[in-house]
């Protein structure tokens, strides 16, 4: 049986999804606070993987959490941290506990988080680890061994549109989408303009296309995404209609911005939907929500 | 091929080496005299260091190629030395550590060096390393760049989301190796290998310790 999300997928629905991330440690009441606050306005929600290559409770915690609350999970599973063994058994895991969406993710690199002399493992990769989820389906394991008892997934994986230089990452889309990928949430989009061609590439493919929405929460952190974040680029026009916004209302005007990208985005059926991440302030995107009017 | 190595700490040697006060000093001739970690001059300066703590040298050798026979046959010409000594202090790489350690049985030799990896010298001084030994050549397909050694992930089926304006996440200075891939096979008109599926790597070539016999 199709998960929920892809349900919501194949109806042609724009698609509105967020996400969350664990915390450090076992005290979850934000985590369940920011589940709470997304559940009901979202079509579905990430839990993150050691984001930023920083140890945290699992991302397959957080997803059981938002069963339990009566979300719709996107288990983020990067290739950083397991090998084929443990990627596979959590994969069961997963399935059998009803978390049917999975988000195939290369991993940061170790030396970006917080243990930066741990062994990286990168067994697989994203394009591999898609491929792992179809054979799995078919009743078989890596090892081409028989499951017994099998799984059935919502695969997607990520894309980066404004990468520089964008022919290898469109080329390694292109093999995401022949591993089996069926959703894809890009890395965050300002310039509509530049999105749109890219768009025009991707709608050659049958998948479906969530536009990656980073919350500007100031002129100061816009500048340093675009300085320091592979992929992301926010416009100078952006940067300077947050800098120019009254003292304290920055973070309003940020919730404006995505807000009117995401109405953007949906009028003129650019693409399928929107991945919205928040970064640690997951109660503003009810109001992100309600700029946009989705 | 160059075995790459770098000192170690002096204080990390200085732990190592505090139970003996006669030591025997083996440097090499070939690797670590290119890298300027174990060659005569290095030796000397060992020498001195450890004559500064106080310990007694009781000789140095330094060996042509360390990882070789050669090393029995220095072991042996400077066998009364290396007798007198309470420990053998090897300048070369591991190799040659695990070299002499087979000649000398009845003491400790302890590595004065971190061995870094096989790399190449492009003769300005600066040695990299260009293949990780996996055992499963991708050379071919790859533009002769290889991604288990260039790229940081060692990923096979192209560029992870961390590349930015050709570089790589882990290091602006460092070039990211699936654009080096693309635009060498681009170059080449060879752009369907990239699109190739490259499946999961094969980890148990040769199951460690890995060993080969030739008959």
């Amino acid at each position: 049986m199709p998960s929920k999300f892809k349900s919501l997928l194949d109806s042609g629905k724009f698609i509105v999804t967020s996400e969350i991330g664990p915390p450090k440690g076992t005290n979850l009441e934000k985590m369940y606070h920011h589940i709470d606050i997304l559940r009901d306005k979202v079509d579905a929600i990430n839990v993150t993987d050691h984001q930023s290559s920083v140890m945290r409770f699992p991302s397959i915690g957080g997803c059981l959490a938002i069963e339990e609350r009566g979300g719709e999970p996107i288990l983020q599973m990067t290739c950083r941290d397991r090998n084929r063994m443990a990627l596979q058994a959590e994969l069961l895991f997963a399935y059998i506990r009803g978390v049917r969406n999975v988000l195939c993710l290369t991993g940061d690199a170790v030396p970006v988080g917080d243990h930066k002399e741990a062994k990286g493992v990168f067994d697989l990769d994203s394009v591999q680890l898609l491929r792992a989820i179809r054979t799995m389906e078919s009743g078989k394991d890596l090892g081409g061994n028989d499951l017994d008892g099998t799984v059935e997934f919502c695969a997607g994986a990520i894309v980066t549109p404004e990468a520089n230089p964008i022919e290898p990452q469109l080329l390694k889309f292109e093999k995401k989408v022949e591993a089996g990928a069926e959703f894809f949430q890009t890395q965050a989009v300002y310039d509509l303009d530049k999105f749109s061609n890219f768009m025009q590439f991707a709608r050659r493919f049958p998948v479906k296309i969530l536009a990656g929405i980073v919350l500007l929460s100031s002129a100061k952190m816009a500048k340093y995404m675009t300085d320091n974040v592979p992929g992301i680029f926010v416009p100078q026009n952006l940067i300077d209609e947050l800098a120019n916004a009254p003292k304290g209302t920055a973070l309003n005007k940020g919730i404006e911005i995505a807000g009117r990208m995401v109405t953007t985005l949906k009028q003129e059926a650019i693409c399928d939907g929107v991945h919205i991440m928040a970064i640690g302030k997951e109660e503003v995107v009810p109001d992100i929500l309600a700029a946009a009017g989705v | 091929m160059k075995s790459i190595t770098k000192q170690k700490p002096f204080d990390e040697l200085t732990q190592q080496l505090q139970d003996f006060s006669r030591i025997f000093i083996a440097g090499c001739g070939t690797c670590t005299t290119l890298t300027k970690t174990g060659g005569i001059e290095e030796v000397a300066a060992m020498k001195e260091q450890l004559q500064s703590q106080g310990k007694l040298v009781t000789g140095s050798v330094v060996i042509p190629v360390a990882c070789d026979d050669i090393t029995e046959a220095l072991a042996r010409e400077n066998s009364s030395s290396i007798q007198s000594s309470q420990a053998i202090l090897v300048m070369a790489c591991a190799l040659g550590v695990h070299r002499m350690s087979q000649y000398v049985i009845n003491k400790p030799v302890i590595p004065a060096l971190d061995t870094l990896f096989i790399g190449v010298d492009d003769g300005q001084g600066v040695f990299s390393e260009v293949c990780a030994q996996c055992g499963q050549c991708v050379l071919g397909e790859m533009a002769d760049i290889c991604p288990i050694t260039a790229c940081h992930k060692g990923l096979l089926n192209g560029p992870c989301g961390g590349t930015n304006n050709g570089k790589c996440e882990v290091d602006k200075e460092k070039d990211c190796a699936w654009t080096l891939i693309y635009n060498r096979l681009k170059e080449q008109n060879r752009l369907d290998t990239m699109r190739k599926y490259q499946p999961p790597k094969n980890y148990q070539v040769v199951p460690r310790p890995r060993v080969v016999k030739v008959m």
